[in-house]
């Protein structure tokens, strides 16, 4: 039996997943603080503790994400454009695009039938269509990030926000509270500005079904209902796919464990 | 106990290109400087005017391009971005033309001083930000500006018309600068100065496509530096002698296997754009760590000029590479690829250049389709170091890798 671990250091959260015999998710956790924190260490602690494990039990860890390179702990670092195709295409193997929005970033990965990256694209230095801009706007509106989904979903209407910029955007959204519009509304704007930015980005690189969305903004089911009217593709997405980065890394932590034991 | 001794670097062959190379920079600026306090009237001229005029004429010339590459390198580009954003320039603006506007105000940068002009040439065939950037540095300073148009050619080659359109501009541009300076137009010396300018290029042209050795006899970042001389000085005896002599460094390293890239060449990769001056070494680690050797550029093809008469000098002005269409830029492109068993391409979107960035986005897919090879871009500046994110760089070229890493092992 071997335990693998995939450690996802993040801009805002790290995320950590450990592997049994290469096949089983043991245990998965996230904790709310990303690089340069004691979050990644916290992180391995509550897996350890979940499954009563010890470091020389781990038989290989591979780190990725933004502090990939600055977390010395691991064996080996690779991009998070590897890990959440591989991670993707474990969960989903109909997977041919993966839509990814973190933190501060937003990626769209192109696989191929062998679930290899064979192209990706990258959103520009701006945070506008990334879970930052979620996250400054649910500041703005005094809801929990979680709460977005359920408002949005209850929109009658919506309101058209900035995808460009998000300071303009913040600004926008403090002029439409003023003017006295529907919160729910508001929020479906919010959620499709974020969609429309990255649907472009998408495009660019070329749409091939399945569709599947990876990284914390998966789960607001109001920006990736908003995505998948702007593509016209049904998009599916894992109840772990704020994991998924860290998965893609345990995934290359077996392979890699694997080829050291022979 | 023993005494230290600082490790020294050896002391540069006087005989190696990269030496008179180097010596050929370096003396354009101070012959330019020499001249000046002579009482001759000195220019700055953008970089795709014909050399050939001023050179025939015997005029100094300064090229604010190179000087803004070299302040943004020796890290000074923020500091002068910012005198021209508080005159009023937009940080949009090219930041070459924000560190020259700043220069000629406020006269004095270490990094790279060069005397201040009496004239100005400049030629639209680089880039349309050029033409208000130098009329604004001739109304500043109150001095001539010469300017000529060479249009976006929409078609393969370069019409009839068109060459009779530059080239009377060129006759006229050549008339002015006489009755301004008082230096005679003679068709013996620019007979010489377009051998010269012939041999250069061919040399240069030569020795760039050693690339297509693998691994390939040279680091592609010694083309960013070279290039300096093939922009202002390709019309002098010195210039063809130096690219000759790395042509023939070029050879030889490839008959004994030995290169400028020093590392291990694992990937080859074509990189577009004008290179991110502020953040040279990042972006040269971040591909030398990981084996990537950038073999080609469009570079190599920009600044070859190749031709037989004044006629034939106008149609290779038209040709230069943002002056022509997106399908024979990227044919050209496709074609260094090829050559040059080019495995990725690196997009540098610049965002002081909307024109080459701008078609990039659906060129570069077009070259990764035709060439099958993975497409990463960043986001960067060529001499504004605020547009640039070294975490960003790093995870596109690691992602580039990957996928390259991948297809060799046909996993």
């Amino acid at each position: 039996m071997g335990y693998v671990l995939g450690i996802d250091v993040g801009s805002t959260t790290s995320k950590g997943v450990i592997l049994k015999d290469g096949k089983e998710i043991a245990a998965t956790n996230i904790v709310q603080a990303g690089t340069g924190t004691d979050g990644p260490d916290l992180v391995k602690e509550n897996l350890f503790r979940m499954l009563d494990l010890k470091q020389e039990e781990i038989d290989y860890t591979v780190v990725t994400g933004y502090g990939r390179k600055t977390y010395d702990q691991a064996d080996a670092q690779i991009s998070e454009l590897s890990c959440h195709s591989k991670a993707t295409y474990f969960l989903f193997p109909q997977a041919r695009t993966v839509i990814d929005i973190g933190g501060q970033d937003a990626k769209v990965l192109s696989l191929d039938a062998e679930g290899k990256m064979v192209n990706f694209i990258m959103n520009d230095k701006c945070a506008a269509g990334t879970g930052r801009f979620l996250d400054v706007m649910a500041q703005i509106l005094q809801l929990n990030i979680g709460d977005l989904e359920t408002e949005a979903a209850k929109a009658q209407k919506e309101i058209k926000i900035s995808s460009t910029c998000t300071v303009f955007a913040e600004s926008e959204v403090i002029s439409q509270l003023s003017a006295g519009v529907e919160l729910p509304d508001l929020v479906a704007g919010i959620c499709q500005s974020v969609a429309s930015r990255v649907a472009a980005l998408a495009k660019r690189i070329g749409i091939k079904e399945q569709v599947c969305m990876s990284g914390g903004v998966a789960q607001n089911g109001g920006v990736r209902k908003a995505l998948e009217k702007e593509l016209g593709v049904s998009i599916l997405y894992s109840e772990l796919a704020q994991v998924t980065g860290a998965l893609g890394a345990a995934l290359y932590a077996d392979e890699k464990s694997v080829h050291i034991t022979k | 106990m023993s005494e230290e001794v600082k490790k020294q670097r050896p002391a540069p062959d006087p005989n190696s290109a990269k030496f008179k190379l180097n010596a050929i920079a370096a003396k354009a600026y101070a012959d330019a400087q020499e001249a000046k306090e002579r009482g001759e009237m000195v220019g700055w001229c953008s970089s795709n005017f014909p050399v050939e005029i001023p050179e025939t004429l015997g005029l100094y010339v300064c090229y604010p391009e190179n000087q803004a590459a070299a302040i943004a390198a020796r890290g000074a580009g923020e500091k002068m971005c910012e005198i021209s954003e508080a005159d009023g320039y937009s940080n949009d603006i090219c930041a070459y033309a924000r560190i020259s506007l700043a220069y000629a105000k406020v006269k004095d940068a270490p990094e790279q001083n060069m005397p201040q002009p009496d004239f100005l040439l400049c030629c639209n065939n680089i880039c349309n930000c050029m033409i208000k950037w130098y009329e604004n540095l001739a109304k500043e300073l109150n001095i001539p500006l010469i300017m000529i148009d060479i249009p976006f050619n929409p078609d393969y080659e370069v019409s009839d018309a068109e060459v009779a359109y530059i080239k009377a501009q060129f006759l006229e541009a050549i008339r002015q600068l006489e009755e301004l300076t008082g230096k005679k137009w003679s068709e013996e010396k620019y007979k010489e100065v377009m051998e010269l300018s012939g041999r250069t290029s061919r040399a240069w042209l030569a020795a760039t496509s050693c690339a297509k050795y693998t691994p390939s006899p040279f680091n592609g970042f010694d083309l960013l530096n070279h290039m300096a001389v093939m922009v202002t000085a390709r019309g002098k005896a010195e210039a063809a002698d130096a690219m000759e002599t790395l042509l023939k460094e070029y050879e030889n390293n490839h008959e004994t296997g030995t290169s400028t890239f020093r590392a291990e060449e694992k990937h080859r990769i074509m990189f577009e754009g004008i290179a991110c001056w502020p953040w040279l070494r990042a972006t040269s680690t971040g591909m030398k760590s990981r084996g990537i050797n950038m073999v080609t550029t469009i570079y190599a093809d920009a600044f070859g000029f190749i031709y037989k008469d004044f006629d034939d000098m106008c149609r290779a002005y038209a040709k230069v590479p943002n002056a022509i269409n997106l399908e024979l830029a990227r044919d050209k492109r496709v074609k260094l690829c090829k050559d040059n068993h080019v495995e990725g391409l690196l997009v540098h979107t610049n965002r002081s250049c909307k024109l080459w960035s701008g078609f990039m986005y659906e060129m570069s897919r077009q070259i990764g389709e035709a060439c099958d090879i993975p497409v990463a871009s960043f986001d960067g500046d060529q001499a504004d170091p605020r547009n640039f994110s070294e975490a960003q760089y790093d995870t596109r070229v690691q992602g580039l890798t990957e996928i390259m890493e991948s297809k060799k092992e046909g996993k």
